[in-house]
């Protein structure tokens, strides 16, 4: 594709802190190249905005290059802009047209505060992860690799899970705020290995409790995580996430 | 874990949503099939019979009893529910995701939900009032009906109060607007819900899951397709 520069309006989310009420700031940006990533645009407005001597763009960002999870931005209503299984710092201005205005806005959930204009805090990913998103091993030498047979399919469909970065970008699209997605996909990858077994039943369970206790939403399968997703994890996972639960809540034999 | 923790769970919730649609999926399908005994075109006779049957056996009252708890549990549920859903995020966006995500009739299953409770509070009136209430209190008893041969007996004429609702009043052409509204809401209701009821008690087979998108599509448009001719057709005069 040809390349080319352009001029863009920004509308962004500006908010000092966690407890400060934010609002739209409009900023124009000049001579913008098609093959700059998102990130480095908005790099390009804040050293703009140092040399003014105004507080530059607070945004989360890290590996940029779409492993890491810490980009999180919506643009233009989509959680990582308008491409597919693209997260933001792997989006490319190429996806913009000359004298665009493009809208900026930071995820939006009770459970995921802004800590300052872009930047939301997501620990809570981190606790659901830590109620039970593991094995338990004792250590000592690796075993042998071929030791535990495992299935082709179901070790591709645990990769598949496992391929979540813990973005948010479901929470930010789902209508309900439901972190089921994420949950499912670190559920799943576990579930469908038979290292994940012997805490199968208290991982579904933990996990779910600590889900809701950060004050997630309930999943209700309208699918608009799986279609923000940047790496695609399917939905298929909440429907596993929803029998390993079930499965589990019904049959543990555990008072409390 | 206690019985109290997994049903006020986000999960326990939605399990108690799908397994109480589904039992009013199942009821559908019974109302459906006798319902459509209009079409016999033998001035009612065999709809009566049905109707009568239904209203006479003790099994189906009790049935009727968890019908009707199934219903306002559904309600309730869903009320509960979606209340919390939306109070999860305070602070809205300014570009909304839109149909870009996800279906529009998948966002609003309360929406839907609340038409078809409304609905509901119409449809009781005209005809379970008077059928299963008719002669008590200060409800009018229906008309009485005799018929010979094979299902000889005496019947209340409840066909003839469908004709009377969707034929012979002066508010009938509303009557018959405000049904069909009714079958168009239940039709979005069930696009997603027929689906989404399989996904939450955990059905996530690939193979099957593809045959419940086009089972549960298919129920949705012929059920409530066969509901929405019921009213027209009696309406138009094609059944009398």
């Amino acid at each position: 594709m040809e390349h080319y520069n352009m001029n863009l309006s920004l509308k962004i989310w500006r908010q000092k802190n966690v407890k400060a009420n934010g609002a739209f700031e409009t900023y124009q940006v000049k001579d913008i190249s098609s093959e700059m990533s998102f990130l480095e645009m908005i790099d390009v407005l804040n050293e703009d905005l140092i040399r003014e001597g105004k507080d530059p763009i607070a945004f989360d960002h890290d590996c940029r290059e779409g492993i890491c999870g810490s980009c999180s931005m919506y643009i233009n209503g989509k959680p990582h802009g308008p491409w597919k299984a693209t997260t933001v710092c792997q989006l490319h201005m190429r996806a913009f047209k000359e004298g665009e205005t493009i809208v900026v806005e930071p995820w939006r959930a009770n459970a995921f505060p802004v800590v300052k204009d872009l930047v939301v805090d997501r620990s809570a990913f981190d606790r659901i992860v830590q109620a039970g998103g593991y094995i338990s091993v004792n250590t000592g030498n690796a075993v042998d690799g071929n030791a535990i047979p495992i299935d082709k399919d179901n070790a591709d469909k645990s990769f598949a899970a496992a391929a979540c970065i813990a973005c948010g970008a479901c929470v930010a699209a789902c209508k309900n705020s439901s972190a089921m997605l994420f949950t499912s996909a670190k559920v799943s990858h576990l579930a469908l290995l038979p290292q994940g077994g012997p805490e199968r039943k208290t991982r579904a369970i933990n996990m779910v409790a600590q889900m809701d206790k950060e004050g997630f939403g309930a999943c209700t399968n309208i699918g608009a995580c799986e279609a923000a997703c940047p790496k695609e994890i399917r939905l298929t996972n909440i429907a596993r996430l929803n029998a390993e639960y079930l499965s589990a809540s019904l049959t543990i034999d555990k008072e409390n | 874990m206690t019985w109290k923790q997994m049903f006020t769970s986000s999960i326990g919730q939605k399990f108690v949503m799908a397994l109480t649609g589904l039992f009013l999926i199942s009821f559908l399908v019974v109302h459906v099939g006798l319902n459509a005994c209009i079409w016999a075109n033998d001035g009612g006779k065999m709809f009566n019979a049905g109707a009568n049957f239904m209203s006479s056996m003790l099994v189906i009252r009790i049935m009727e009893i968890g019908l009707f708890a199934g219903i306002i549990i559904h309600t309730i549920q869903g009320l509960v529910l979606t209340a919390a859903n939306n109070s999860k995020r305070k602070i809205g966006y300014q570009v909304d995701y839109g149909n870009r995500g996800s279906k529009w009739y998948s966002r609003s299953m309360g929406l839907l939900g609340t038409l078809l409770l409304l609905f509901l509070i119409m449809h009781i009136y005209h005809f379970w009032v008077p059928s299963r209430l008719g002669g008590i209190g200060g409800v009018e008893e229906l008309k009485k009906t005799h018929y010979e041969g094979a299902l000889a007996a005496q019947y209340h004429d409840l066909y003839a109060k469908m004709v009377e609702v969707f034929h012979g009043s002066d508010w009938s052409l509303l009557i018959v607007i405000l049904y069909v509204l009714g079958c168009i809401s239940l039709a979005y209701h069930l696009m997603h819900g027929f689906e989404s009821a399989f996904r939450t008690i955990g059905l996530h087979n690939n193979r099957y899951l593809k045959l419940l998108r086009f089972t549960g599509r298919g129920f949705a448009i012929i059920v409530c397709l066969a509901f929405a001719m019921m009213p027209i057709s009696m309406y138009l005069g094609w059944v009398k």
